[in-house]
């Protein structure tokens, strides 16, 4: 059986390779998701965020013998309280103006930090290897599946779903919510929305971490990995709908399958389909897919 | 002001009128070197690449023919439209005497129109295309270091002779990895084997999985890999993790020594690749090498290598001469024999190559490796005559 001329083993093949890379995309967008929607904040550190993610995995096993899975755990922390402080002493101080300020300021923070690795790491990168527990592959009959991919797909749509309980179905998730909506209102009842934001941030942070891990064993650890995937990831979350957290998941997953899809049928055109789409989305429905028209 | 300029631009005039006379302008011997300072061929060329550059300048004594030699060096972000502005804003307004081109084959053939224009010595080193001594060859661009012609032949051929006969290319969609797919297509159907077919990837993929999944079910025997840096060690990696080695063979057809040292012996062992130099290759490189370690705490590339040789070489014609004139240097280079660390009785052909011997290199096991950076055993020598574009083969009208 075939389609569009393809072998139908092959086409499934592509299919879970798309749903691996959009696990990463669902990752990265639903931060960006939270910090946009609970912030107004356009995070463009994201993707240094998830770099250094990777590196402090790498650097823990290089250095203290950290495992993956301690790392899995570690690597957020560090990140997410490298967000706090960012939060704290930067950040803060825009909430009252313009939104672009952000975008620049955060900018300018991934420069800085994708400049400092360089300048240690050189750019050819680090090698970190798959953990015992999750080598070999799996015959899934139509391709070879690595046992690694199938846990990142698992464990991305574990954390994904799980932030997406929380904040959407949860009581705590509901200050958030409402925090961002009406802040003076919320504080007025009682609940300390400085210190919430500072806590989403760094969160947002970690969420970053945590793909960034995932990813240190699939990919090179370099310092410009978060730059070639932030761009990608912000399409993502313009698609999805900003702000919309079940959007950006759902978008991510989605768009790294038809990414897959083009690598097999027009090559050339698999690092601009993402854009595509979000240009014709713009025109059609200018508040994402599943965002709310204000 | 404004008859200031106008004097100004009657100076101008006058000097290139009476440039024969004028020895060396600007009081000042002006190298520049455009690479990729910040990205993925950073590591090959970049900061290192300037370093060599300044030990070359060093080796000189910091002047020659009595003029201060001053080193600039740009960034051009893998972007051909930045390379040729930078170009043009140093040849018009610095006074820049020499360029070197770094890695980036789009951005070698852009900043190669500029300098013929400007009739300036354009050195290329990081650069691969062929293009650049072929069709699109000029007076001013001298190729110095290797191409996708003698990459080609060097892996194209070991390859084939080892058994390799089927072929499927993973090709980075811009111009390097089109004239190294078109290379070896060459040399892989003239020694017998075929081309199963090709896929192309962006510069920079993330994820070459899909890409791999696509060529293993070719059933092509070998994968021929005309990509470079950080898309060829993503591409290894992935291929040992779904498992494409076990049933296609890796034919890495631009692999550096960081690439290796990246992805460690292990994954490596055993692979096949030309490269132009090697700092272990003899007592004279290495000694090199360990000056060029202690200030960058890494080996160098052959790249790195080969900006230092053009510099020297640059150099010695200027002093040659006792002038900076662009046409007037490049005449002595070309009658001169090249004998340094990076090549031995090498000379500058009429298409602008430097023709030196080219080295077909396997990655030694781990074990065998004595030392850090201790990776390559030299298999062949391919001799300078056998390694470059052929008379017969190019369209380069300074060759005809």
């Amino acid at each position: 059986m075939e389609i569009f001329g393809i072998p139908l083993q092959a086409f499934l093949g592509q299919l879970l390779l798309g749903l691996v890379n959009g696990s990463f995309y669902a990752l990265l967008s639903l931060g960006l998701a939270v910090i946009f929607g609970l912030l107004g904040i356009v995070n463009f550190a994201h993707g240094a965020l998830y770099m250094m993610g990777a590196y402090v995995a790498w650097i823990g096993l290089e250095h203290f013998g950290m495992s993956y899975w301690l790392a899995l755990v570690v690597s957020p922390i560090v990140v997410g309280a490298l967000g706090l402080v960012i939060e704290r002493t930067l950040l803060k101080q825009l909430y009252k103006i313009d939104p672009i300020y952000g975008l620049l300021l955060t900018f300018g923070l991934s420069l800085i930090a994708e400049g400092i690795l360089r300048d240690q790491f050189g750019v050819s990168g680090q090698q970190y290897a798959v953990p015992e527990l999750l080598q070999g592959a799996t015959n899934l009959g139509f391709m070879i599946l690595p046992n690694y991919r199938a846990w990142v797909v698992f464990a991305s749509l574990v954390v994904c779903f799980g932030t997406w309980f929380l904040i959407e179905r949860t009581r705590l998730g509901s200050y958030l919510r409402a925090g961002t909506e009406n802040p003076a209102l919320v504080q007025a009842f009682g609940v300390n929305v400085p210190l919430m934001v500072m806590l989403t941030y760094a969160a947002g942070a970690g969420l970053a971490a945590i793909a960034g891990v995932l990813a240190a064993p699939v990919i090179q650890i370099t310092p410009l990995m978060g730059s070639n995937l932030i761009i990608v990831v912000f399409a993502v979350v313009v698609i999805g709908g900003m702000g919309s957290i079940l959007g950006s998941i759902l978008t991510g997953l989605m768009l790294g399958i038809i990414e897959g899809l083009t690598k097999v049928f027009y090559p050339e055109a698999s690092n601009i389909v993402v854009f595509v789409i979000m240009a014709i989305v713009l025109i059609i429905r200018p508040a994402g897919l599943f965002g709310k028209e204000k | 002001m404004k008859l200031k300029k106008i004097a100004a631009a009657c100076g101008l005039a006058i000097a290139a009128v009476t440039g024969a006379q004028a020895q060396v302008s600007g009081d000042v011997i002006k190298i520049g070197l455009i690479t990729d300072m910040s990205s993925v061929y950073a590591d090959i060329d970049g900061q290192g690449g300037v370093e060599a550059i300044k030990m070359a300048v060093a080796d000189m004594g910091g002047a020659v023919a009595g003029k201060k030699i001053e080193v600039v060096f740009a960034d051009h972000q893998n972007k051909a439209d930045i390379a040729a502005a930078k170009a043009r804003e140093w040849f018009d307004t610095q006074g820049l005497d020499m360029l070197i081109g770094g890695t980036n084959s789009g951005t070698a053939l852009a900043m190669a129109k500029v300098a013929a224009e400007k009739k300036k010595p354009f050195l290329v080193v990081g650069a691969a295309t062929s293009a650049l001594t072929n069709d699109q060859c000029t007076p001013y661009t001298v190729h110095w270091a290797y191409d996708t012609v003698a990459l080609s032949k060097g892996t194209g051929n070991a390859v084939v002779k080892a058994g390799g006969k089927s072929w499927y290319f993973l090709t980075a969609d811009y111009a390097f990895g089109a004239a190294l797919q078109n290379d070896t297509s060459k040399v892989v159907t003239a020694a017998g084997g075929t081309i199963v077919g090709s896929v192309k990837h962006p510069l920079n993929a993330s994820d070459f999985s899909s890409f791999l999944l696509q060529a293993q079910s070719s059933k092509a025997q070998i994968l021929g890999m005309a990509n470079a840096g950080g898309d060829t060690i993503n591409t290894i990696k992935a291929a040992n993790e779904f498992g494409v080695t076990k049933t296609m063979k890796l034919a890495g057809l631009l692999i550096f020594i960081n690439d290796i040292h990246s992805l460690g012996l292990k994954t490596t062992q055993g692979m096949y690749l030309t490269d132009s130099w090697y700092w272990n290759r003899d007592p004279e490189a290495r000694a090199w090498s360990r000056k060029f370690f202690d200030k960058m705490k890494r080996m160098p590339s052959s790249i790195q290598a080969g900006d230092y040789s053009a510099t020297l070489q640059y150099l010695n014609a200027v002093k040659a001469t006792g002038s900076d004139d662009g046409d007037k240097v490049l005449a002595q280079m070309r009658k001169t024999k090249i004998n340094d660390v990076f090549a031995k009785g090498g000379y500058i052909r009429e298409d602008g190559r430097m023709v030196h011997d080219m080295y077909l290199m396997q990655v030694k096991s781990p074990d065998k490796s004595t030392e850090p950076w201790d990776y390559y055993n030299v298999a062949e020598t391919i001799k300078g005559e056998a390694a470059w574009t052929t008379k017969a083969d190019t369209k380069c009208a300074l060759w005809k």
